[in-house]
């Protein structure tokens, strides 16, 4: 029992990113261990996934042919009876919107301790996770007891895996008779199309909830005309219904890569930086110097947005 | 029917702060409700103003007395009662964790059988996200995880959700009920709590109880993580910071926009 499992993911036929990061993760924790690295794939194009997480890193991959898309209660089963089947010592998941669908739930059946959304992991004699807590402000390290356990991972934390590995590629039978049916999923929609896509766009003035209040947007438009920017946001600024959805940056909504991404009164949450870090150049104006946006910023200014930008402004009129 | 809301008072960390040990020192911190918790308590509350049938909404929450501020919040916004537990063995957990917070919400259900459970998707201070689903698989509910769409009248026997996934994808959902949900914000707009809401609030209970109230000891919140070190982290940063009045650093701003060739002429 010194073995990790790690469970992919894929959405609409295509493997999702952290389904190769989970690797890199699992890969470190299992030497760390000095077990092996399993894989598994559910649902959908199960040979063909396997035929692309193949990489040098994995031992085994395991297909559970069930179903096309995912579904909480086939995940949740399938891996329940992998982790049965496997004993792994450390069971990883994606910590994405369908890993908090159903992870805590597979960490909750099987009664191990389940540590979230790490950014990094240490093996020594026990398990240590490092995880941040206050929208980013601090980090901390968590020891885990006990001898097995379940971790979800942050996307973008672990570089991805590639490369053709030679992974034994087995096929993974469990009684899906005993799959709960009470929620079902009927689609899946698109949305934030619209006037503009800022995914397109070369200068993004972006705005957060620095910007206070629905009127002083005025004043962002304003460095828009005078500079020729597109303006986005993070997320409450959508959230209030002050800009559209289309122009929300981040996880859940846009990924941007323009030449110049301007962050105005945003603090640079996990969520946010997942849509915008592929920016050339990254900008941040934000009145506390330790906002998270600041690390990954190539300039800044620690102000006050109301001084700094009808400056700004008056530069370029 | 009733709705089982569970809420938090969570702490922000103020701009200038100092870690001690393994917290941050009482002083740098601003407590308020959970941002997503404040949507959950929403979208409970327009349930049963908009149901046919009587529909009792009540805030669960697991704090401290000092909490009850934050929880009032819930109440002055529609909530008709609360549940606060907290007890000693909680107080001296370094963080408690996914498994114990359900322990106790799991007795708060078994108290209350409510129909439908809302949480936040997370919470802004240890950003767990995973009470609800956990909680759900606990109890036995159906279950949907960051729902930014619900369309369900008191007394259905399913709800329709939106989930928001990554990217601007959202899948649809049906969930029998009884169910926990767990609310991405955004998914309405969250009523101030009027002045009337306030000295209403004020009449209304807030139970506490203690873990002996909910039949459990100390040992069923005793968690598996240990927090072990807290610390600011290390920027990788290699950021040019332009220091100055507003005029100085705008010029440096300009200089670079300009540089970079996104500024037209
Ligand atoms: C599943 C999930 C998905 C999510 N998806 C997204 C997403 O796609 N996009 C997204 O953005 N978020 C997303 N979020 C939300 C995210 O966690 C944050 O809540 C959000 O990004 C915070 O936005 P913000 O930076 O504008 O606000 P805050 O975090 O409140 O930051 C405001 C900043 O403004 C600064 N400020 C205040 N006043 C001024 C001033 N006068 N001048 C200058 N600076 C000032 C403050 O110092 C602070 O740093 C998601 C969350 C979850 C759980």
């Amino acid at each position: 029992m010194t073995d990790v499992l790690f469970v992919a993911e894929h959405r609409r036929g295509d493997l999702r990113d952290v389904s190769y990061e989970g690797i890199s993760a699992g890969r470190g924790l299992a030497d760390a261990l000095g077990g092996e690295l399993h894989v598994a794939v559910i649902s959908g194009e199960v040979e063909a996934f396997a035929e692309s997480l193949n990489t040098p890193e994995v031992d085994t991959i395991h297909t559970v042919d069930a179903g096309e898309e995912f579904d909480h209660d086939t995940y949740a089963a399938a891996t329940e009876a992998l982790h049965a089947a496997l004993d792994p010592t450390a069971l990883l998941l994606p910590n994405s919107v369908n890993g908090l669908d159903y992870a805590p739930a597979v960490a909750d059946s099987l009664g191990l301790p389940y540590a979230t959304d790490a950014v990094d992991m240490a093996y020594d004699d026990g398990l240590t996770v490092t995880r941040e807590m206050y929208g980013s402000k601090v980090e901390t390290t968590v020891d885990v007891a006990g001898d097995q356990y379940v971790v979800s991972i942050r996307g973008g934390e672990w570089p991805a895996a590639d490369g053709a590995g030679d992974a034994e590629i087995t096929s993974f039978d469990f009684d899906e008779s005993s799959v709960d049916d009470g929620a079902r999923v009927q689609g899946f929609e698109e949305v934030g199309g619209g006037d503009v896509d800022i995914s397109e766009a070369e200068f993004l003035v972006s705005i957060g909830r620095g910007i206070e209040e629905e009127e002083n947007l005025d004043l962002i438009r304003d460095l828009c005309d005078a500079t020729g920017a597109t303006l986005s946001s993070s997320r409450p600024i959508v959230d209030n219904g002050w800009l559209p959805k289309n122009r929300q940056v981040g996880q859940s909504g846009k990924q941007v890569t323009p030449k110049v991404y301007l962050a105005i009164g945003i603090s640079g949450a996990v969520q946010h930086v997942a849509g915008m870090k592929g920016a050339e150049t990254i900008i941040a104006i934000n009145t506390d110097p330790n906002a998270p946006i600041f690390d990954i910023a190539d300039y800044g200014i620690v102000g006050d947005l109301f001084d700094v930008v009808p400056a700004l402004i008056e530069e370029f009129n | 029917m009733k709705i089982l809301v569970t809420v938090k008072e969570v702490a922000a960390v103020e701009d200038d702060f100092e870690i001690d040990g393994l917290s941050i020192d009482e002083r740098y911190l601003e407590y308020d409700l959970n941002e997503w918790d404040d949507y959950a308590v929403e979208a409970a509350v327009q349930i049963a103003e908009n149901a046919d049938e009587e529909v009792e909404v009540v805030a669960a929450t697991i704090g401290p007395e000092r909490s009850e501020e934050t929880i009032r919040m819930a109440l002055a916004k529609g909530a008709d009662r609360a549940v606060r537990v907290w007890d000693d063995a909680i107080a001296e957990q370094t963080l408690f964790d996914v498994d114990a917070k359900v322990s106790v919400f799991e007795q708060v259900v078994a108290d209350e059988e409510p129909d439908l459970v809302l949480t936040g998707v997370q919470a802004a201070d240890d950003a767990f996200g995973a009470t609800g689903v956990a909680l759900a698989n606990r109890v036995g509910y159906q279950w949907a995880a960051v729902v930014n769409d619900l369309d369900y009248a008191a007394g259905d026997e399913t709800a329709t959700v939106r989930r928001e996934l990554e990217g601007g994808v959202e899948e649809i959902t049906e969930v029998d009920l009884p169910a926990v949900l767990s609310i991405q914000t955004g998914i309405n707009e969250p009523r101030y709590a009027s002045l009337r809401g306030i000295r209403q609030a004020q009449q209304k209970e807030i139970a506490p109880h203690d873990l002996s109230d909910l039949g459990l000891d100390a040992a069923a919140v005793d968690g598996a993580l240990e927090l072990t070190e807290m610390y600011e982290p290390e920027s990788e940063s290699d950021a040019t910071i332009f220091e100055g009045g507003a005029e100085e650093t705008a010029a440096e701003l300009a200089d670079v926009l300009r540089e970079k060739g996104v500024v037209g002429e």
